[in-house]
């Protein structure tokens, strides 16, 4: 058995030579994780044309980049980057592989572990370092990732442990790990992996492909003015935006009203939506299901706007306001206005 | 065409009402104790399958891992339309997280039939993990088309499909075989009433043997005859033990699974100190002027 623990990897996602937000937050996190087991932080970049991006991945905390370029690469296919990742994995031997749970992390972490093999956890909130005392097998493991994920549609939370060698890999959601204050001053190794693609991974083509800007960003907001349900219907809508509008935030919504049909689902917060983390979180006419809830408890300051005082988002908000939006909503409209 | 598809599908417990006791001390799920169900995403990839047989011709095998009672999602595939189903039943299957289940529908891909396109929903509404499907692709090393919403093109040597991805659409095309996942993309045909009719006599041996629980031991022959008649008239649903489907005792159920499950915990929701706002001017006013001072509000 060696006793030198491998780094922390982290998989960093780019599409069109822009480094995913989820990469960045797995940067973040990977630095902590790395600090508390005494090792370091290495990302595995692959692309074309990407290197003079590459160093903002130095700014939030990475200290190598494996960096493979060809137009190969691009568009995304799983096959060509499965294989770079498992043959940087079997030369290097990381202690820990994280992914983010985008579409992309989502199909391609699942194909590296079946192949090294390793464990792959799905979809994690947290992740810690911890000791595993596994009573039922009678084995100790030291220092192994807590890997910590909602499970049954959001209504358990569960800590799965890899108990066979590593890496120990997750894909995490996007949005739940804080990002760090990037330092543009701090600098890193690069190292060229070569990156010839056998032929026989070129087995799937991308034949066309159609793809547009998301109309909103939340993970980015630090106001999100939700309407879920209760808002009574589309047109209703217009008013969460007036709210939205007047304190300078965005649109969010509940699952509730996407699947009515009254927003775009790229509004949606929750387990099936993004997750959230603003300074600012009105939520209108919002139920508050534990899946919903999944995606905004983290927001600095929450108020709950409900017409029923037993709806189980108040039990999340610091400030509740019992009453319909059609009345509440434009009082706060004018009392702001006022002050501002 | 002479093609043949393989769906997998899982029954799944009902993720909508569910409580702490549903879970076992050793952390993995008390499925006895919940409603099960059809998993969603794979009722759409068996719809997939059963419109890509309607347009192109071939054959709908469709196979699960569970215990004995998951033989009803393959009497509800026999109902849409499937042409043949496997249950795939043994003890020691139990536990397996999905580097186990993975490997375990390989070897019954592999070892029973050969297959030109292998469907599955893209995750169950259990685990949510979408795990299973690109890690049965590489077992099985074949390419893989995630999150597929249609099929534009097959025939014996290609296909040619259209899949979400982030924003938009892709359309890909694959050699075969190939495995797909597939999202909730299309509506799934109900059951057709004559299917049922006829159907709903499907059995395993461990279901004839349970209904015929006193003959069992007395009357062997009648029970052979039995399964004679049902296998005749495509009533019969293979049920295949891990020996049957050649797989490595190793690396099947809990002790072919890398994951352990630590601890699970109930989701408490937590209670903040909520300071309640009255609806009206005064109220309002305070909850601004709050916002204000503590810089939340610019």
């Amino acid at each position: 058995m060696s006793d030198k623990i491998g780094n922390v990897w982290v998989f960093a996602e780019q599409e069109g030579g822009k480094i995913a937000n989820v990469s960045l937050e797995l940067i973040s996190k990977g630095r902590e994780l790395a600090a508390k087991l005494g090792v370091k932080t290495e990302a595995v970049f692959i692309g074309n044309n990407i290197e003079k991006i590459a160093e903002t991945l130095f700014h939030y905390g990475c200290d190598k980049i494996f960096l493979a370029e060809s137009p190969d690469f691009e568009p995304f296919t799983v096959l060509p980057y499965a294989d770079i990742i498992n043959k940087l994995v079997e030369e290097h031997k990381p202690n820990i592989l994280l992914f983010g749970a985008t579409p992309k992390g989502r199909e391609l972490a699942p194909r590296v572990a079946s192949s090294l093999p390793a464990g792959l956890t799905a979809d994690c909130t947290d992740l810690k370092i911890d000791d595993f005392d596994d009573k039922v097998n009678k084995a100790f493991y030291k220092n192994k990732l807590m890997q910590i994920r909602p499970a049954f549609g959001g209504n358990i939370v569960a800590t799965i442990v890899n108990t066979w060698k590593d890496p120990q890999m997750v894909t995490v959601r996007p949005g739940v790990m804080k990002l760090v204050e990037p330092d543009p001053s701090r600098k890193g190794a690069i190292v060229k992996v070569k990156a010839q693609v056998d032929p026989a991974l070129k087995i799937l083509n991308v034949i066309e492909r159609a793809q547009k800007e998301k109309s909103v960003n939340l993970q980015a907001s630090q106001i999100i003015v939700a309407g879920g349900y209760g808002v009574g219907g589309k047109e209703n809508f217009k008013l969460i935006y007036d709210l939205a509008k007047t304190l300078g935030g965005d649109v969010g919504s509940s699952r509730a009203a996407v699947d009515a049909g009254w927003i775009d689902h790229d509004h949606q917060v929750g387990q099936t939506g993004v997750t959230v983390r603003p300074k600012l979180y009105i939520a209108c006419g919002i139920s508050g299901s534990i899946q919903h809830r999944a995606g905004m408890t983290e927001s600095g300051t929450i108020i709950a706007i409900n017409n029923d005082p037993d709806a189980p988002i108040f039990s999340a908000a610091h400030y509740g306001i019992v009453g319909e939006i059609n009345s509440v909503v434009p009082k706060i409209i004018k009392a702001y206005k006022a002050k501002a | 065409m002479n093609l043949s598809y393989l769906v997998f599908v899982k029954q799944v417990p009902d993720t909508k009402n569910i409580t702490g006791e549903a879970m076992k001390p050793d952390g993995t799920v008390n499925r006895a104790a919940l409603p099960a169900i059809f998993n969603p995403e794979d009722l759409n990839a068996l719809e997939l399958a059963l419109n890509l047989k309607d347009r192109f011709g071939g054959k709908v095998t469709v196979a699960t891992m569970g215990p004995p009672a998951a033989a009803e999602v393959l009497r509800q595939s026999l109902y849409r339309g499937a042409d043949e189903v496997a249950l795939l039943t043994d003890r020691a299957f139990a536990g397996a997280d999905t580097l186990a289940t993975s490997y375990t529908l390989s070897c019954f891909a592999k070892n029973n039939g050969k297959y030109d396109l292998i469907l599955c929903g893209r995750q169950a509404i259990d685990g949510d993990t979408a795990q299973v499907g690109p890690q049965l692709a590489e077992k099985m090393d074949i390419p893989q088309i995630c999150y597929v919403e249609e099929v534009l093109e097959l025939d014996r040597k290609k296909i040619k499909a259209r899949r979400a991805i982030d924003g938009g659409f892709e359309i890909v095309e694959s050699a075969l075989p190939a495995l797909m996942t597939v999202i909730n993309s299309n509506e799934p045909r109900p059951a057709s009433a004559k299917r049922i009719m006829k159907y709903k006599k499907a059995k395993t041996r461990n279901e004839l043997l349970t209904l015929h629980a006193n003959a069992a031991y007395t009357d062997a022959e009648f029970l052979v005859k039995e399964e004679e008649e049902l296998k005749q008239k495509g009533l019969w649903i293979h049920a295949l033990s891990a020996a049957d489907v050649k797989a490595d005792i190793d690396r099947i159920g809990l002790k072919g699974s890398p994951t352990k499950v630590k601890n699970i915990e109930s989701v408490v929701l937590k209670s903040s100190e909520m300071k309640k706002i009255e609806d009206n001017e005064a109220g309002i006013k305070f909850l601004v002027n709050e916002l204000i001072k503590e810089h939340i509000l610019g």
